[in-house]
């Protein structure tokens, strides 16, 4: 074993712009995924089975097929249907579309979890529907599921390496490109894993601290 | 596409089978070894297991993958066979979020089974076998189907390192065809079929199980879904 600290100093920049692209990559796909996730749950509440049928088959597909599969399909077939997008774009997509079906289910569980009084009292007042789930439904189940879905922003974290499958320069594809120029392996592999830990392990101690807080 | 290229989605199946098989029996010896070690009662032993635990779930998997292809023949000498390479990394990571579920299912079973346990004068190796295992696998069989669904999908990973798994025959047929389209939607059926075919067999089991210590599986446990502890982090949501 030899540990070499000049190629982790070589290195360092290069981790640092990885950083910057993977984090740039886990907000957006986050957004993403959040905001998906909240209308596919609302989508599957809808009275008629012809929209929830046909959302629960995609989603459940999308939930069981791999994501490194849906992103060499989203990067080499949408260009064949005449719709480019950068690789980070795609990437994006492709982790934000994926998680949304694990959103989805986090929001519904945080949904059925608000007391039927709720429903009830407002059917009492006579609040308008919209109202109904602005204002009573969703502010409550929001606040419940906020630590469920802060662990899959830390699942999306661990899941953004992929990107470098389609050339995302993230942390990993940083971390290759300068592994085959200098051919030092041990470091810039060594230095991002420790990273990741070093993000995540923090991230899942305050996920934890949050749902002793918000979720009773 | 032409039958010879069937032919190499076929191998591109049996390597992913092999390689879920084997990381799956991995995986699962792990996450027995490190849950049980992780309610000992010396507390060296419960923090070593944490330690594995946290390490192994706070890095990627692709990130591990690397690590056991590149740096282990680097650092240690240890030249793997790619399956082998694979199922060490999917098993080892795996592993780790498998302990989890085995710690929980283990700290739920009820604290007067092993207070009576103690009282018949049982021995810790006696309780765990007679005891507690019996109560508690059966409710690990729904978070473990869950995480053999997560494993599959891990299984794309290791195509990045050029093994001719099922991903990686669908970019080779990709090549040859200069088309995409048609081929990543059937790979992504022949996914969508095994995980279907793996929920059905974990459902099996978990009937099988539950009637043993006289229950029937639960059914719609969405509120699960907010307690459930932090997700593997190769496509997501297992445990």
């Amino acid at each position: 074993m030899n540990w070499d600290w000049s190629a982790v100093g070589d290195f360092m920049p290069h981790f640092w712009d990885g950083l910057l692209v993977t984090l740039q990559a886990l907000v957006l796909g986050s957004l993403i995924s959040f905001a998906l996730g909240l209308v596919w749950a609302l989508l599957m509440r809808a009275p008629t089975r012809w929209v929830r049928w046909p959302v629960g088959v995609v989603t459940e597909f999308v939930r069981n097929t791999p994501l490194l599969v849906q992103l060499f399909f989203l990067f080499y077939v949408l260009p064949e249907w005449n719709i480019t997008f950068s690789a980070m774009t795609t990437g994006v997509v492709a982790i934000g579309l994926h998680y949304s079906t694990y959103t989805m289910q986090v929001y519904r569980a945080g949904i059925e979890g608000v007391p039927a009084g709720q429903w009830e009292a407002a059917t009492a007042l006579n609040l308008p529907l919209t109202r109904t789930w602005t204002a009573v439904i969703l502010p409550q189940a929001i606040r419940r599921v906020v630590p469920a879905l802060g662990n899959y922003v830390i699942s999306m974290l661990k899941d953004t390496p992929l990107l470098m499958a389609i050339t995302v320069l993230d942390m990993l594809g940083e971390a290759r490109l300068f592994s085959q120029q200098n051919f030092q392996f041990t470091e810039p592999l060594t230095v991002i894993g420790v990273a990741f830990i070093l993000i995540s392990y923090p991230a899942s101690l305050l996920m934890r601290a949050l749902e002793r807080r918000l979720v009773r | 596409m032409t039958s010879g290229l069937w032919e190499l989605v076929l191998k591109g199946i049996w390597v992913t089978v092999q390689l879920l098989v084997f990381s799956a029996l991995l995986a699962a010896a792990v996450s027995f070894v490190v849950g049980i070690a992780r309610v000992h009662r010396l507390w060296i032993v419960r923090f070593l297991a944490g330690f594995y635990t946290e390490v192994f779930r706070g890095t990627s998997a692709l990130i591990m993958i690397f690590w056991v292809f590149f740096v282990l023949p680097l650092a240690f000498g240890w030249q793997l066979v790619p399956m082998w390479a694979g199922t060490l990394a999917l098993g080892l990571t795996y592993g780790a979020y498998g302990s989890e579920i085995v710690r929980g299912a283990l700290n739920s079973v009820d604290a007067a089974q092993v207070e009576g346990g103690i009282a018949l004068s049982f021995t810790p190796w006696q309780r765990l076998r007679l005891i507690l295992l019996p109560q508690a696998v059966p409710e690990m069989i729904p978070p473990f189907s869950n995480l053999l669904i997560e494993l599959l999908k891990g299984t794309a990973l290791v195509s990045v390192m050029g093994m001719g798994d099922l991903a990686f025959s669908g970019n080779l047929v990709r090549l040859a065809l200069q088309e995409s389209a048609e081929i990543y939607t059937y790979i992504l059926l022949i996914y969508f079929v095994i995980a279907f075919l793996l929920t059905r067999l974990m459902r099996g089991l978990e009937k099988r199980l539950k009637a043993g210590v006289g229950q029937v599986p639960e059914k719609g446990v969405s509120q699960a879904e907010l307690h459930r502890p932090e997700t593997s982090g190769v496509g997501g949501g297992a445990v």
